[in-house]
């Protein structure tokens, strides 16, 4: 049993409890920002709130980290 | 309302300590920023899978949902004193109009917040793809997803067994664990010497089954790619973890960790004094009892020296016995007790603060120091050696945050700073957005000093909009909507 969340328009699937940042990797997408200075691409590093590298905005609110963020239905997620 | 106790932290310090003190009749709460109990070790998803004392831990948590408040999605971002010498828990939550600050009171505080991974740059280490260990055990603990289809494990210490035995156990082609330390291999792991060999061969027999080799003195020291991983350089290094020779492994995720930062700040924004542990991080200076230098304030677990879950829980019933101890030898509790709660009161039972062996039974306390001494082996078995400064180029990314690559902290000693503090003031590394918790170790390293204990007066970036709407005259006691395990 899954819902739905869109990522830039598009549907994604999310297992119910998964983190925004869970289904992103699940559904391939690895990386949803890029750097201030280097404009290198960023997405998950340490998982549990501490590195700031996934942040994101999630129904207009930003930043949001996604890998502390649990998805709910009809989330929308931009990435940068 | 103020609280007997107040624990921070939900993992198994925090759970133990919660329910020890609520099963002797004190008005407990349990903070944590997760939206379910468990810490890191039982990081669980929705429904959970069986996994290794996970059925006990949810029992406990069942109990302890029964008999204290506990308030989960809650970040502390703050512990201050007040002038009665109560503490003031200084917590976030989100609702649906946003963030939103909830204020707790407590006479004494447990501090549980555990540990995060330990990273080192290496060229290309920011690249998706790469995450930490840690990182990549809760993706699959708590979201039941695989960080790649062909991961690189590396790094040092026993945690990189559990992380890719899960990994190839869940689907994913483990291509090798590279433990930097060693040389021994599994069969003379440290596992294996101290009375754990049921757990060491378990980890031997998952990789050999999976088929994921296992190598000793190799490690991750470069990743490449555009947009993502794409491969990683593999080196045999030396004692000291010097190149010795490199090969490539193409690979979509690598997951690295060369041990654990115990989060401490809520300690040292309290002023808890620190000590360096065996590996040289600074942790919380506890007694017997887990009592930190400061009145009122116990801490269990990772902050107090990194030693694994089984010494996190057994310190946290050790801290609960004592704060109930605490409570029950200290006039005026009333207050906080509601009537006929107040089990500890015994006739002709003064004051007098109880001695350590009252607290602790000889046999928790005799098993806390073979644990103990079990965290400290495994810190000495698996050091990190200086060579892995030399697998950084110039411009390799050192502070994430804030971009600074290896050539601007060299810039920085060029013009006088010698140490980690005057590098962060030139070149920014640590001034980001994680207040230098990745990189604070590696930019400690490469100044030539131990790591200092954190300097942050805020543990959780927190809004201007949640501090104005923070209203210190009335710190309420949490609300219905606050008990969300109600």
């Amino acid at each position: 049993m899954t819902f739905d969340i869109t990522v830039d328009g598009r549907p994604v699937p999310v297992v119910p409890g998964q983190t925004i940042g869970a289904a992103l990797h699940a559904a391939g997408v690895r990386s949803w920002r890029t750097t201030r200075f280097g404009g290198r691409p960023r997405g998950l590093f340490c998982g549990i709130g501490v590195c700031f590298d996934c942040l994101i905005s999630v129904n207009g609110r930003a930043p949001e980290r996604a890998c502390l963020l649990e998805a709910a239905p009809g989330d929308e997620v931009t990435t940068a | 309302m103020t609280y007997d106790l107040v624990v921070v932290g939900g993992g198994p310090a925090g759970m133990a300590g919660a329910l020890t003190a609520a099963l002797a009749g004190l008005r407990v709460a349990l903070v944590d920023s997760g939206t379910r109990l468990g810490g890191q070790y039982f990081r669980h998803a929705a429904v959970p899978k069986a996994a290794p004392g996970l059925d006990r831990f949810l029992r406990q948590a069942r109990a302890l949902g029964a008999r204290a408040d506990v308030l989960l999605g809650h970040q502390v971002w703050s512990v201050s004193r007040e002038p009665d010498a109560g503490l003031v828990v200084h917590c976030l939550t989100r609702d649906t109009s946003g963030e939103r600050p909830v204020v707790l009171r407590a006479r004494r505080l447990l501090i549980a917040t555990g540990a995060h991974d330990r990273p080192l740059p290496f060229p290309g280490w920011d690249l998706p793809g790469v995450l930490t260990a840690g990182g990549a055990q809760a993706l699959l603990k708590g979201g039941g997803v695989v960080a790649g289809g062909r991961i690189v494990v590396s790094g040092t210490g026993p945690f990189l067994l559990p992380v890719a035995t899960g990994l190839a156990g869940a689907g994913a082609r483990v291509l090798g664990v590279y433990e930097a330390n060693g040389g021994l291999g599994l069969a003379r792991h440290p596992l294996l010497a101290l009375g754990k060999a049921g757990e060491a061969a378990g980890y031997a027999a998952a990789l050999a089954r999976h088929r994921v080799p296992y190598r000793t003195r190799q490690a991750v020291v470069a990743a490449h790619g555009d947009r993502e991983v794409e491969a990683v350089t593999v080196a045999r290094l030396d004692e000291e973890w010097n190149v010795l020779a490199t090969r490539v492994v193409e690979c979509d995720a690598v997951a690295v960790g060369y041990g654990f930062v115990p989060q401490i700040e809520l300690g040292t924004q309290l002023g808890c004094e620190t000590r360096h542990d065996v590996d040289g991080s600074p942790v919380l200076a506890v007694d017997a009892t887990l009592r930190t230098t400061v009145p009122g304030v116990w801490a269990a677990g990772e902050p107090a020296g990194v030693g694994g879950w089984r010494l996190a829980e057994l310190e946290g019933r050790i801290a609960g016995r004592a704060i109930a101890a605490d409570t029950a030898s200290t006039p005026g509790r009333d207050a906080a007790s509601p009537p006929g709660r107040d089990v500890a009161t015994r006739p002709g039972h003064d004051a007098a603060a109880p001695a350590p062996g009252d607290v602790v039974p000889p046999v928790l306390a005799r098993r806390r120091q073979r644990w103990r001494a079990f965290g400290e082996a495994l810190q000495r078995a698996y050091p990190v050696r200086p060579g892995w400064q030399g697998w950084l180029r110039d411009d390799t990314i050192v502070c994430r945050c804030e971009e600074v690559p290896l050539s601007r902290v060299r810039e920085a000693q060029a013009m006088g700073a010698t140490d980690a503090r005057s590098i962060k003031l030139l070149a920014r590394p640590g001034m980001g957005w994680c207040q230098g918790r990745i990189c604070g170790y590696a930019v400690s390293c490469l100044a030539g000093e131990p790591p200092q204990p954190p300097r942050r007066p805020i543990a959780q970036p927190v809004t201007l909009g949640a501090l104005g709407s923070l209203d210190l005259d009335t710190p309420g006691a949490p609300g219905p909507d606050d008990h969300p395990a109600h």
